[in-house]
């Protein structure tokens, strides 16, 4: 299959492993992986912080992206949060504005796009992905992926195929980490009690590494990690699945 | 008399549903208090878990809720009608129908019935529309004493203190500290009493007991207004509700305009809806429903005051009307991760977590990004938890984020402030992959800042915000794009 990637700005610029990652993973399998070249950000900081004028272009911007370039059969992103975004806002967006055409377009892109998980179970019909990772794990589900996508257990069908990892459930797993965009900012106390009790759970689950299916949300429980000096590392599924006995884990 | 409905004026609502200080602030302070936070952080947690145990019993959850969303969007879209439907009903049936466009205009019409009786004291049943118009208190103003009958609502009224969560008034209190209340404003308790829970219900049973049997007035909410019968239905749990629905002469029942139903039968759909998602109970104990007057047979005087105040400005929006779709069932804050941190106080408004987060927005208006209420529609972090407990399926994240847009869009005319520049320059940036990969080059003073360490323990403001109780890593050395360039230089560009 001929797979485009889209990488999301959070990932191209400050986590470009868990593109990579996913490129890897995917190459692996035997699929084609193409990078429409033109393509940023989706503009869900945009919408969610009310400044939907600003994110119309970013609609019309990664639409156009994703339809010029390589052809390709289905779009990949190792985000919950920024296919939600394409799935549920890009349409919406484009008719808030008047501009139907763009929605139609837009509905047909995000009618193809895949967050990783549903990409691997649902469309290409794998769960074991032939992984070795042989480290203690546990996993945080992410509300978009969750509550907007709906990818219910995908990710844990995933990680459960690993070969050599331990795989802890993680307490209160389905509670928001606080991140929330410009709510971490906007509301910073709150976020970071959210914030606190969430790590306490990963830590009372004894793992070496805390994982889940979107770099923000990483961002914001490994830097409250790292503030804390824990030891405990945030690595996004992708890296855990492209990771294989002979390239072992990412440092 | 005629309706008010479609009225082009925008009438705002007043009473309590605006607080003095912006959610961050106010969530702030509360954040300090650590035994407020155990207590709601355990109270929520019970009741959550309960919930979804009461849900899972129902086979036809689903189906159900759609049920009940799809009832209450034919009411929005009718109301007009089903009012008058409703007016004439009570009317028929020996009530009367008196018509409120605000708070204010509530609790007159509630004072002049009470006066008019000769009685200076009413009994309450536990009711969200009379705190949102502070009834109790513009009744004392004018020398008549309300006394809340619900348990949780007499702690907070005796405690001189405000309600902190839709169905658990005082979800933030022990049973040391309602002791204490009780020994301080409860008349004739025992000097001796422990903070054993079944001592201090008999004490307040007691007490409640004496006001039961002598007052002659009553004021009332209502959860469910049928239009096709005038019948009101009020669903507690205590028997204290029933008390005063049945006991008094007078009975002043207040409610929202928004809390009608069309048919008798519709109550089938809500009445399995509420309990399981309110009390995580399969059925509350007492549901009381009564149809105008009947000799001889409870109260003779009969008056249901539909109270408007703001709920109209709400219907105009077509995004922002679901949220009165609300039963009021709370169990949208029981799920909420910011309600249970920050608890009910930090909304400001009587109706808190994430439903008043867009609702008391709605029935005030907003006044620019300095009115308290402008801070409500980001307290949230879109999580989405609220959605999936909603009964009634209402989108509550879909219309935070449209009334974020409402929010900044009302306040473009004016100087673009820090907010709007930043947003704007990451539009600019983010709409051409030539600047957005330039700005990723640019990042590369972040290494700087990360230094070796790898993180940026420390920004200035509004980084500093992050950076308070957060690392960021530093930028990588390179980029995804180039990453990609680098490895697949031959791939199809
Ligand atoms: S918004 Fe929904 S969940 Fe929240 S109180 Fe209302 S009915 Fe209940």
């Amino acid at each position: 299959m001929r797979i485009a990637l889209f990488a999301t700005c959070l990932a191209d610029a400050l986590f470009p492993e868990s593109a990579a990652s996913t490129v890897r993973l995917l190459e692996r399998l035997g699929h084609e992986v193409v990078f429409p070249p033109k393509q940023t950000c989706c503009g869900q900081m945009h919408v969610n912080t009310g400044y939907q004028a600003e994110a119309l272009p970013l609609v019309r911007h990664h639409v156009e992206a994703f339809e010029s370039g390589p052809s390709w059969d289905v779009a990949v992103a190792p985000s919950g949060s920024c296919v939600g975004s394409v799935r549920h806002q890009h349409a919406m967006i484009a008719r808030r504005y008047g501009d139907d055409s763009l929605a139609t377009r837009a509905e047909d892109v995000a009618s193809r796009t895949y967050e990783l998980s549903e990409l691997l179970v649902d469309v290409l019909g794998v769960t074991d992905v032939g992984a070795y990772y042989p480290h203690r794990v546990t996993y945080h589900p992410t509300c978009h992926s969750l509550r907007m996508l709906r990818v219910a257990d995908k990710p844990l069908q995933l990680l459960r195929a690993v070969r050599g990892m331990t795989l802890i459930e993680l307490p209160a797993a389905e509670s928001c980490c606080g991140f929330g965009g410009t709510f971490a900012l906007k509301n910073s106390e709150t976020s970071t009690a959210m914030l606190a009790d969430k790590m306490g759970n990963v830590l009372s689950t004894g793992a070496e590494v805390c994982s889940a299916g979107d770099s923000s949300c990483l961002m914001h429980i490994g830097g409250g990690l790292s503030r804390l000096r824990s030891g405990v590392r945030t690595v996004h599924l992708a890296e855990i699945l492209a990771s294989t006995e002979k390239i072992g884990s990412p440092a | 008399m005629t309706t008010f409905l479609g009225s082009p004026t925008f009438h705002p609502g007043t009473g309590n549903i605006r607080g003095t200080e912006s959610f961050p602030d106010a969530a702030r302070k509360a954040l300090t208090d650590t035994q407020l936070r155990a207590n709601l952080g355990a109270a929520t947690t019970t009741i959550r878990n309960k919930r979804i145990a009461a849900v899972a019993e129902v086979d036809d959850w689903e189906e159900l809720r759609r049920a009940g969303s799809a009832l209450k969007a034919d009411v929005m879209s009718r109301l007009p009608e089903l009012l008058v439907q409703f007016e004439e009903n009570v009317t028929a049936r020996g009530g009367t129908v008196h018509w409120a466009r605000d708070a204010d205009e509530a609790n007159r019409i509630v004072t002049d019935l009470v006066r008019a009786t000769g009685s200076d004291e009413v009994v309450k049943v536990k009711s969200m529309a009379t705190q949102e118009t502070g009834l109790n208190e513009h009744l004392e103003e004018n020398g008549i004493a309300a006394i809340e009958t619900d348990l949780a609502e007499l702690i907070v009224q005796l405690g001189e203190d405000k309600p902190s969560h839709i169905l658990v008034p005082a979800i933030h209190r022990n049973r040391a500290e309602i002791r204490e209340i009780f020994l301080n404003a409860m008349p004739g308790v025992d000097p001796d009493i422990t903070d054993d829970p079944r001592a201090l219900a008999m004490a307040a049973r007691a007490h409640l007991r004496r006001k039961f049997l002598s007052a002659r007035v009553a004021v009332s909410g209502a959860n469910f207004g049928v239009a096709e019968t005038g019948t009101l239905a009020v669903v507690e749990s205590e028997g204290n509700g029933r008390m005063c629905l049945t006991l008094p002469d007078t009975l002043i029942t207040l409610m929202g305009i928004e809390k009608l139903i069309p048919k008798f039968t519709d109550l089938e759909v809500f009445m399995q809806l509420l309990p399981r998602s309110s009390t995580a109970e399969r059925m509350n104990p007492y549901t009381s429903m009564w149809t105008g007057v009947h000799p001889a047979d409870g109260p003779q005087n009969f008056h249901v005051i539909l109270l408007d105040n703001g709920r109209t400005n709400v219907l105009a929006d077509e995004v922002g009307r679901s949220a009165l779709h609300c039963i009021r069932c709370s169990a949208c804050l029981n799920v909420c991760p910011v309600y249970e941190r920050a608890g009910g106080h930090a909304y400001g408004s009587v109706y808190p977590g994430p439903i008043g987060a867009i609702l008391s927005p709605q029935l005030t208006g907003t006044t620019g990004h300095d009115d308290p209420n402008a801070s409500l529609p980001f307290a949230s972090t879109l999580c989405g938890a609220c959605f999936d407990a909603c009964p009634v399926r209402i989108d509550i994240p879909s219309i935070l984020v449209h009334l974020r847009a409402e929010q900044v869009d009302s306040e473009r005319h004016g100087l673009p402030g820090g907010q709007d520049l930043a947003m704007k320059a990451a539009g600019f940036v983010m709409g051409s992959e030539k600047r957005f990969a330039a700005a990723e080059t640019a990042s590369k003073v972040g290494r700087l800042l990360g230094g070796r360490k790898g993180r940026i323990t420390s920004l200035p403001y509004p980084g500093s915000k992050w950076t308070g109780s957060r690392d960021l890593p530093t930028p990588p050395k390179e980029t995804f794009r180039q990453w990609w360039s680098r490895t697949h230089e031959d791939g199809e560009k």
